[in-house]
């Protein structure tokens, strides 16, 4: 590991203050330590920002939820208004990692961690994510890329996003705030020096440049993810993965199901994970399934139109077949 | 605090098993070295240096976590408990002695975490993966108990008497004799009562338990 410095931060300002090239921000450090460890990322200087950010969970006026970037998965999992009114939520971050990396990684953690593709993390081998230009080992002939993308990848990286706490914040419309270290800037919008970022406009797709992961600037940090007012209907999140617990998605469903008076879909939301260098919004499926009356046949019917365009790579075909068939069976459990 | 002079180097206080030690650290050493390398406490065991085996597993500030994905550093402050902390002056904690009661380990390298894991885990509120309802706090079912333990894996394979344990210490046998609430993927059926035997009866060099 690279020797660095390391520096305790107690307030945004003062970590945002404290960032430049080279440095890092450290809270759980589930994902950033190992990775130095593996080499993958080397800092020169580790902020600390766990006691920087706050680790409340507060009800908002309008029914909706403020988590502090530094509440931990374990925390918030555990809450009672999100096990109540938030079920995806708790459901998808109960389904993440094991009780040990749970009460360590924090919510803004959770959201940065980096893709699990096996080349990324190999230093031996070519990523343009972690060596821009270098090449993406997972396009050669032979590779393996059984948990690599099938939807929004680029000839230059092929990367998933392995957080199920964001596919859950993508499916509810969660806000992101962010901390600038000039105070702001021309974000998707700006109240008082603080960035609101609607998901899942935090994450971007890889285009040709995958050592991108996100949408924020240097030093940039995760102050806190506000939730809407509980949404109406029924959600779910379901997980398929190789083993039954401690294990990344292979594709990942989060949904949320409403039918009025009328027996019409009035709301649906689905997100996907494991698909995407984004937790994916299936914009196309919900299309189908909003003011339909709902049944297995418009559920599949929704399932093919979001995975019409997926473009899999060899030997990873099964994740389109798995998509739609779980997206199709996640709404069929949500009916009421 | 960072020392002067040399900007990678910080003198570093945790407190361990309930005594404070403070040692000059590099910043890159991690909770688990430190424990192990720097105060000889060898209980905690290395096994993948990455945060999915769990052998490292400690108690930091009550919440069991890897030590091998903590930096010490970061831990400047803390208390952290340790598998040699978990006996107290009356003899081994009851969870030591549901493992040796059950046999709840072959080689023992996985046991130190194993021990630590489930002693957090037994005060952590709330559902997991499997609960079917999250509003409630579930039963600790082999089932539940499976679940909450991912993080830990033992080589050996020794799973089924490490859940007899952990189980036989989750509630008193009259709760566990009570009907179980549905778990969606897991087992219902409590495990039977265990026996309680006298503590301590372990022959070293036997391998298991004695009653």
């Amino acid at each position: 590991m690279r020797p660095f410095s390391y520096a305790r931060a107690g307030s945004p300002a003062d970590a945002v203050g404290q960032f430049r090239a080279g440095a890092a921000y450290l809270a759980g450090g589930t994902n950033l330590v190992d990775l130095m460890r593996l080499g993958v990322t080397a800092p020169d200087h580790v902020i600390d920002v766990t006691r920087a950010v706050s680790r409340e969970i507060a009800k908002r006026e309008s029914g909706g939820l403020t988590i502090g970037a530094g509440v931990r998965n374990s925390d918030l999992a555990s809450h009672p208004l999100v096990r109540e009114r938030y079920p995806m939520l708790a459901r998808a971050l109960l389904s993440g990692a094991s009780g040990q990396v749970r009460n360590a990684a924090t919510v803004g953690g959770n959201l940065l961690q980096r893709t699990r593709c096996p080349y990324f993390q190999d230093v031996a081998l070519p990523c343009n994510k972690r060596s821009p230009g270098s090449g993406c080992a997972a396009m050669a002939p032979g590779a393996d890329t059984a948990h690599l993308a099938v939807l929004g990848h680029s000839p230059f990286c092929a990367a998933t996003h392995p957080s199920d706490m964001a596919v859950a914040l993508t499916a509810l419309n969660a806000r992101v705030c962010v901390a600038s270290p000039a105070g702001g800037g021309s974000g998707t919008a700006n109240t008082g020096g603080i960035r609101v970022i609607e998901m899942p406009g935090l994450h971007r797709l890889p285009g040709g440049m995958p050592e991108q992961d996100t949408t924020l600037r240097p030093g940039e940090l995760i102050t806190e993810v506000k939730l809407p007012p509980p949404p109406g209907g029924r959600q779910a999140y379901r997980k398929v993965r190789e083993r039954a617990s401690f294990a990344f998605a292979l594709v990942s469903v989060g949904a949320l199901l409403d039918v009025g008076p009328d027996g019409r879909v009035r709301d649906c939301r689905i997100a996907l994970g494991g698909v995407a260098h984004v937790p994916w919004r299936a914009h196309a499926a919900e299309r189908v399934v909003l003011g339909a009356v709902p049944s297995a046949e418009v559920f599949a019917a929704a399932a093919r139109a979001e995975l019409r365009y997926a473009r899999p790579l060899p030997g990873n075909e099964y994740k389109v077949t798995l998509a739609r068939n779980l997206i199709t069976a996640v709404l069929g459990e949500l009916m009421p | 605090m960072a020392v002067m002079g040399n900007a990678h180097v910080t003198l570093v206080t945790v407190t361990v098993n309930g005594k404070p030690r403070t040692v000059m650290a590099d910043n890159r050493l991690s909770l688990l070295d430190l424990l192990r390398e720097r105060l000889g406490l060898t209980g905690t065991k290395k096994g993948c240096d990455h945060g999915q085996c769990g052998a490292c597993t400690v108690l930091a500030d009550g919440r069991r976590v890897n030590a091998c994905l903590a930096l010490a550093v970061a831990c400047d402050g803390a208390s952290v408990q340790t598998v040699e902390g978990l006996a107290g002056p009356d003899g081994l904690h009851p969870l030591q002695q549901a493992f040796l009661r059950h046999d709840a380990f072959q080689c023992g390298y996985c046991t130190p975490g194993q021990l630590c894991s489930a002693v957090g885990m037994l005060t952590e509120p709330g559902p997991s993966a499997v609960t079917a309802d999250l509003t409630a706090d579930p039963p600790l079912t082999p089932g539940e108990i499976r679940e909450r333990m991912s993080g830990n894996l033992c080589r050996c394979g020794a799973y089924v008497n490490i859940v007899a344990a952990i189980s036989s210490e989750a509630a008193p046998a009259s709760e566990v004799a009570g009907p179980q609430a549905t778990i969606s993927g897991g087992d219902t059926a409590p495990y039977p009562p265990a026996r309680h035997t006298e503590a301590g009866a372990w022959a070293p060099g036997s391998g298991a338990a004695v009653s």
